[in-house]
């Protein structure tokens, strides 16, 4: 009985230090609210949408739908978080840019194209060019001119919004092409959401980077101990570079995804606070913030987490200027309770729970 | 005396790295601004020597240099405020609907507006100091939780109609000798705003903190070094939970004196006041990493960004994103140069 016991508590301590337990928690609680609140939001519906095409819709498709840009910024800031131990806080502005680039290839001069100026797959790969020179511009000032992370990357959060509009001469192009809207929304014929298809397409890549190269263990290597790090041959500088470079890429993506939801773009609105969600998945998946070891899949599932919180806010009929105010008291309930001084004093709580139950067995 | 003769005979570098690097980048800080103003003067014209287009600038960014004194603070203690923007905006609207709706008297709303401060500061300050959170984190959800309240306290921007508070805000304080003669050959006083009294009481007082006052001193020790504070005696944890809840404060009062100039609530208000914050702080010659910085250097700061806007705005660009693209552009070099000369130095002094 008391080995069974055990056994029972054995297997729950252990799952309570792995750290993907933070986000499964946290949607468990979730997704318990909304079950008392109201069970059809777990409804799933399959119907015509506007453009005629058979598609699953309901409240856990949009998360799956709307977190997808979420989870593919978590996979890239996951990783600058653990090197260089600090933010991105540019990602929205940088996707803002990303979006702009992708438009203005494709229509050319004219801001109400008829047919697309660009093969769409040129006009991608142009915009991954120009975000990873964006990311490699805050990788410079990060990892050559040792500036903070959080700090440097102000600059392209001030300036990334007013770039992005200046890229298109602050002109509101819109792409008739149906084509270009598949990325955003559905092809026709498949009931699931594209997003979810490239989110998934770069979870893998990241998955198999992971695997089969060593990036996992020099980043983790460099936000532990940078000096150590170098005494061991590697080159911490390049590889902070590189990961901000990384987090270029997914803006790219997340961005392209983005722009191709609408097939138009509002500067000012486009990715708005996303940098918050993508730092609060990173938080929410369990890492540290101040860099060193990471979880992707943790940070993933965060991110959907936080889609989760969103939708179920918005269900709430919460503004969504008022949105932030209800993350912030999220962000600050979860940096409260990974701070290594409460940390200690819950331990030691546990400890004693524990010491008191044995004694009584 | 000796000392620095030898220095001086053995060539310029080494007088550069005996200079302090509080006075170093303060020194190049009022060289930038005088050079940008006399720059103005040539390129834009008469404008620039009217003094009253200096008065204005001061009238329009009373808010911004009580903001970045806050920051100031908290660099110098190696910190980092950006909610100091949000705190504003909540402060604008908690003051106008109180104002508007309740009908109160003036120095009830200050209270609101000192009162909101404090609670961030101290909220904040509290978080940072006592359970080791990276500030930017804690300033992020605050900022974003301060914007947030805006919109759940009043959605609509709105103008306040109270006639004390109005009164309040016409108040022109007059600056003598100082005025000119406009195009109908009137003489006009230059005058400044109450804002203006109270951001140039902050910047007095707080120099004078930093400079003569135990904690004040404090301040660098720990952004300095804060484990060689601590071996030192100082109370690091205190210090710092002080520096977030000056800041706090600052945040409160900039808050009201950005309502006086302005006179309306709306969400809206003071986006992106703490990157101009920062970027004044670290153009003042503050170094993000602590343990250097300078209020008056905060001062000229926000004199050179808003100097640098205005000739932007002259010039004819005056597209929103010019003003965004110009700050950006202006803090990169800022902080390159910095990055750049404190390596210097440092290679110089060993």
């Amino acid at each position: 009985m008391s080995k069974k016991a055990e056994n029972k508590e054995g297997f729950f301590r252990s799952l309570l230090r792995q750290q993907i337990f933070i986000p499964l928690a946290a949607l468990l609680i979730l997704a318990v609210f909304n079950l008392i609140m109201d069970p059809g939001f777990f409804r799933i519906n399959l119907g015509p949408n506007s453009a005629g095409n058979m598609v699953l819709s309901g409240y856990l498709i949009t998360i799956l739908d709307y977190g997808s840009e979420l989870a593919i910024l978590a996979i890239g800031m996951t990783l600058v978080t653990a090197a260089s131990g600090g933010q991105d806080i540019s990602v929205g502005a940088a996707m803002a840019i990303a979006g702009s680039v992708v438009l203005r290839v494709l229509c050319g001069t004219n801001s109400r194209p008829d047919t697309l100026q660009a093969p769409i797959i040129v006009a991608f790969l142009i915009s991954c060019v120009a975000a990873m020179l964006f990311g490699a511009f805050n990788g410079i000032l990060v990892a050559y001119f040792k500036i903070q992370p959080m700090v440097a990357t102000l600059i392209l959060f001030t300036a990334g919004r007013s770039i992005a509009a200046w890229i298109n001469n602050n002109e509101l192009p819109i792409i008739s092409d149906p084509v270009f809207g598949y990325f955003g929304n559905f092809i026709p014929g498949i009931p699931v959401p594209t997003p979810f298809f490239i989110a998934v397409a770069c979870m893998i890549v990241i998955f198999l980077v992971l695997k089969f190269t060593n990036l996992g263990l020099y980043t983790q290597a460099v936000g532990i101990n940078a000096d150590s790090s170098r005494l061991n041959g590697l080159n911490p500088a390049f590889i902070k570079f590189i990961t901000f470079v990384i987090l270029g890429l997914c803006v790219a993506v997340a961005g392209f995804i983005k722009v191709s939801r609408l097939s138009s773009i509002n500067y000012s609105v486009i990715a708005k606070d996303i940098e918050m969600d993508a730092i609060l998945a990173v938080a929410l998946g369990g890492n540290a913030l101040g860099g060193g070891k990471f979880n992707m899949p943790a940070s993933i599932l965060g991110a959907y987490v936080i889609q989760f919180l969103t939708t179920t806010l918005y269900k709430f009929n919460v503004q969504s200027d008022a949105l932030p105010a209800y993350k912030a008291v999220v962000v600050i309930i979860l940096v409260v309770l990974s701070a290594p001084s409460v940390r200690e004093y819950l331990g030691r709580i546990g400890k004693k729970y524990a010491g008191t139950r044995k004694e009584a067995a | 005396m000796s000392k620095n003769n030898k220095n001086t005979a053995t060539g310029r570098s080494f007088r550069i790295s005996h200079m302090t690097d509080t006075n170093l980048l303060l020194a190049i800080t009022i060289i930038v601004f005088f050079a940008m103003y006399i720059g103005a003067i040539v390129f834009q014209g008469k404008g620039f020597l009217k003094p009253q287009t200096f008065f204005n600038i001061l009238n329009a960014n009373a808010a911004l240099i009580v903001g970045s004194c806050g920051m100031s603070l908290v660099m110098i203690c190696g910190g980092i405020d950006i909610s100091i923007g949000g705190v504003m905006a909540l402060v604008s609207m908690c003051c106008a609907v109180y104002l508007d709706y309740q009908g109160g008297n003036v120095a009830v709303a200050i209270l609101i507006a000192i009162g909101i401060g404090l609670a961030f500061g101290i909220v904040q300050g509290l978080l940072v100091a006592y359970l080791d959170i990276q500030p930017f984190i804690v300033s992020l959800a605050g900022m974003f939780f301060a914007r947030g309240m805006t919109t759940i306290v009043n959605t609509q921007p709105f103008n306040v109609k109270n006639e004390a508070f109005t009164a309040l805000k016409e108040t022109r304080i007059i600056v003598p000798y100082m005025g000119s003669v406009n195009k109908k050959g009137i003489y006009v006083n230059a005058y400044i705003e109450i804002g203006v009294i109270v951001a140039l009481l902050a910047v007095v007082i707080l120099f004078c903190f930093l400079r003569w006052t135990r904690t004040g001193r404090h301040f660098y020790a720990i952004g300095g070094n804060s484990q060689s504070a601590l071996m030192l005696g100082i109370n690091v944890r205190r210090t710092r939970f002080t520096a977030h809840l000056l800041c706090g404060l600052l945040a409160g009062i900039g808050g009201f004196v950005y309502f006086l100039h302005v006179g309306s609530g709306s969400a809206s208000h003071a986006s992106g006041l703490e990157m101009n914050a920062i970027a004044s702080s670290i153009i003042g010659g503050t170094l993000l990493t602590g343990g250097v910085g300078n209020i008056i250097g905060t001062f000229f700061g926000v004199l050179s960004l808003s100097t640098i806007q205005n000739i932007v705005a002259s010039a004819g660009l005056d597209q929103a994103w010019w003003t965004g693209i110009t700050i950006a552009a202006m803090l990169c070099i800022f902080l390159v140069i910095q990055s750049i000369v404190m390596a210097r130095k440092n290679r110089m002094s060993r």
